[in-house]
């Protein structure tokens, strides 16, 4: 597959564009954020994506969806990230229906991925447990009694929490902490007994949450998959996440790198615009660099995925280690070359560098996919 | 069978039978490429064999038209050439600047009669050209060179210096930039001429680098001759030409660091070992060389990305501009963790045991590569202006 787009993902892109810009921009984000919204994103805005197909995007025809593949999916991303649009996009659509697809009988797949695709529910990943992203360090138990399981233990960083239908639960049925024996997905009904929902805020003002699990009885039927033997898929799931938050990260520093040549060019020191400084000049253009960088390495990552290609992984983790040294760079050049004007919240670059922050620590950060990377690579 | 078959069967019949059995063997260095010339230099008497042979076919240059004694072969034709040559593992027949940087500049800038006159002669090696462009007063600043064209009717007489001229001392004729022009705004006055080498008033001198020897020269100009029918496109339009080959010389330079055979990561691993979880045992260097591996990675997703772009029409994209400029960092780069991963090995300077300081002298030359062809802050003004739209101070 070459390196560029089809006629059908430029007008996906083009469509995405126009809608994200008019919908769910920056301005909607603040209001969110300053009206206190416990759901974290706007259900008009939700449903009308659902209309467009969205929430199906990547999932195959036969169960519903509109079977564009995960780069059709990054292309939504990618500009949601330009816009900072609030959705259940990475949430239910880039994760959750990635992990039922990949773990899911047959049966749980025609099931949720078709209720997924049509935007009748919202499901969600709940994983992480301690400050960092350490899948295999999973100790939240789920211990067999008769055909049910008994879960105990606490998830953070459970996206979209509040929203949320379903949970799919990472949990460990055996084994050690540390070992990818053992763990196994369920999906746990977000009203189910002994398990508490508890809101949290963090910096990008986007719905986050804990999940407090105390002796809730799932079903053996819930379980994704094989017992103890969740690992690979969910493995391959977070790959694919990863590709999907580089596609955002993307988008995002795209467009506060725009923001900021452009503000170079209109703010004026010194009796000239500021732009026309070196210091400044050199900066912007070993930046727009590493931004052509990320283009490629995003779209090469995308097309891994859809082609079913063997280095998922080793991709995977050169994008996120990629995307995640590149937004940090474009929002802190993005504060710094704005100056104090760029540290007010009423001017909209501080945004940018908040989501940025936390969709870089999502399923790991820099120094998470840089060390996979090195590992994948055989050093 | 199709044409192109044909012309494959026919290619491969040939090269049988006319490809020397010594020119199927992989090249020991840069001695090795055939560079044609008057006098030529050679390490086999097979390569002036090879070269007349592909030369009589127009293969020496095969998509030159052949009007001007190029192969007239269309992209595809080339390609097979290519694979069939690869098949037997054919050398190159000739190598020379006059193909890779005079010739496309002649086609795209040079009247019929010039055309006619000098692209048969590169085709066939005849004569070896060299680059004068760069003066001691004008590197990154190229525009403001100063080497002096005087205008004597039929002819010009030049006066001045030029430096950094590779293989000026091996070359024939040199394709050079001149002003014959004072009065406008430095880039306007610069011209594209042509002229003989071998003549009195031309001296050139050799240029020891940092790593040893080198094909860098000094040239001096002391009233030497260029024929006023060797002036390409019009007096005083040389720099539009000049920067129509820069931008050749570019991808050049910027395919230097092309992938070697091990990863870094790889030899590293062997040269040092790991800790008991398998990660290369020292974690400051390994943190090093991750990062160049993920760069290198992804640079070679932005060539296959703008090539892509390319053949599906949309033109070569803003992110060629990055190509010099990012494609030289990173050599120097692989180039400085080859030294860290070879320790002492990788000093050496000389004799068997360190393959005669090949890594070090890598090293040290690669320290050029963001110097030649316009420096690397050169290439960030131009992104900066040309692409960003940032204004001039």
């Amino acid at each position: 597959m070459a390196l560029v787009l089809n006629e059908e993902q430029v007008m996906l892109k083009d469509s995405a564009a126009g809608f994200l810009a008019q919908k769910a921009t920056v301005t909607h984000l603040r209001a969110l954020r300053d009206s206190g919204n416990e759901r974290g994103f706007s259900d008009d805005v939700w449903r009308d994506m659902a209309q467009m197909g969205w929430a199906g995007i990547a999932i195959p025809e036969t169960f519903g969806g509109l079977g564009y593949g995960y780069t059709g999916l990054g292309l939504v991303l990618e500009q949601a990230g330009r816009n900072l649009s609030a959705s259940p996009l990475q949430s239910t659509v880039l994760v959750a229906a990635t992990v039922i697809g990949e773990l899911g009988s047959a049966q749980q797949q025609e099931q949720l991925l078709a209720a997924i695709a049509a935007g009748e529910t919202l499901v969600s990943l709940a994983l992480q447990e301690g400050p960092h992203h350490a899948p295999l360090d999973t100790v939240l138990s789920a211990v067999a009694q008769a055909d049910d399981y008994i879960l105990n233990g606490v998830k953070v960083l459970v996206l979209d929490a509040s929203a949320a239908h379903t949970f799919i639960v990472i949990a460990r049925t055996s084994g050690e902490r540390g070992t990818e024996r053992g763990l196994s997905a369920f999906l746990v009904d977000a009203r189910a007994a002994g398990l508490t929902v508890e809101r949290r805020s963090l910096v990008d003002s986007r719905s986050v949450g804990a999940l407090v699990l105390e002796n809730v009885r799932v079903p053996a039927t819930h379980l994704l998959g094989v017992p103890g033997d969740a690992w690979g898929g969910l493995n391959r799931a977070l790959d694919i996440a990863n590709i999907g938050l580089a596609a955002e990260l993307l988008g995002l520093s795209l467009e506060v790198f725009e923001r900021t040549v452009a503000y170079l060019k209109e703010r004026k020191q010194f009796g000239r615009v500021i732009g026309s400084f070196q210091g400044l000049q050199h900066r912007a253009a070993e930046l727009f660099a590493e931004l052509e960088l990320a283009r490629s390495i995003v779209l090469q990552a995308l097309h891994t995925i859809d082609n079913g290609e063997r280095d998922l992984s080793l991709v995977a983790s050169a994008a996120k280690a990629k995307l995640c040294e590149v937004a940090q760079r474009a929002t802190n050049e993005a504060i710094q070359m704005h100056g104090g004007i760029g540290m007010t919240d009423e001017y909209e670059i501080g945004f940018f560098i908040k989501r940025a922050r936390v969709a870089q620590h999502t399923f790991g950060d820099y120094n998470y996919h840089l060390d996979r990377f090195a590992r994948l690579s055989g050093f | 069978m199709s044409d192109l078959e044909h012309f494959r069967q026919q290619t491969r019949a040939w090269l049988e039978e006319n490809c020397p059995e010594s020119m199927r063997q992989p090249v020991k260095g840069f001695e090795d490429y055939y560079n044609g010339g008057r006098r030529p230099q050679i390490t086999h008497p097979d390569q002036k064999i090879w070269c007349d042979r592909m030369a009589a076919r127009g293969w020496t240059v095969p998509h030159w038209p052949t009007e001007y004694s190029g192969g007239g072969l269309d992209s595809e034709q080339v390609k097979v050439l290519n694979e069939e040559m690869a098949r037997i593992g054919a050398r190159r027949a000739l190598d020379s600047f006059g193909i890779s940087m005079l010739g496309p500049a002649l086609l795209h800038f040079g009247s019929e009669e010039q055309k006619l006159e000098h692209l048969p002669r590169i085709v066939r090696g005849e004569i070896r050209w060299c680059q004068g462009y760069s003066e001691p007063n004008a590197g990154s600043d190229l525009a403001s060179l100063a080497t002096k064209a005087e205008d004597r009717g039929d002819h010009y007489v030049i006066n001045g210096q030029k430096v950094w001229t590779s293989y000026a001392d091996k070359a024939d004729w040199i394709f050079c930039l001149v002003r014959t022009d004072n009065s406008g705004s430095k880039h306007e006055g610069i011209s594209f001429v042509l002229f003989d080498m071998d003549q009195p008033g031309v001296t050139v001198r050799p240029i020891r680098l940092i790593s040893g020897s080198s094909p860098f020269c000094e040239t001096f100009f002391d009233n030497a001759i260029a024929e006023k029918k060797n002036l390409i496109g019009e007096a005083g339009n040389g720099w539009t030409i000049a920067k129509y080959l820069l931008t050749h010389e570019r991808e050049m330079i910027s395919g230097f660091g092309a992938a070697p055979k091990k990863s870094v990561g790889q030899l590293a691993v062997e040269s040092m070992g790991t800790d008991t979880s398998g990660r290369l045992a020292n974690p400051v260097l390994r943190q090093t060389i991750a990062q160049y591996q993920l760069d290198t990675l992804v640079f070679a997703a932005t060539m296959a990305r703008v090539g892509d772009e390319a053949k599906a029409g949309q033109g070569l994209g803003a992110a060629s501009s990055i190509f010099k400029y990012y494609g030289t960092e990173l050599n120097k780069r692989r180039n400085e963790l080859n030294l860290a991963v070879g320790g002492e090995c990788a000093l050496g300077w000389e004799g068997q045991e360190y393959r005669g300081g090949a890594t070090s002298r890598d090293w040290l030359r690669s320290k050029g590569n963001s110097i030649e062809g316009g420096t690397s802050e050169v290439q960030l003004n131009i992104i900066a202006k040309r692409v960003l739209g940032l204004p001039d101070a």
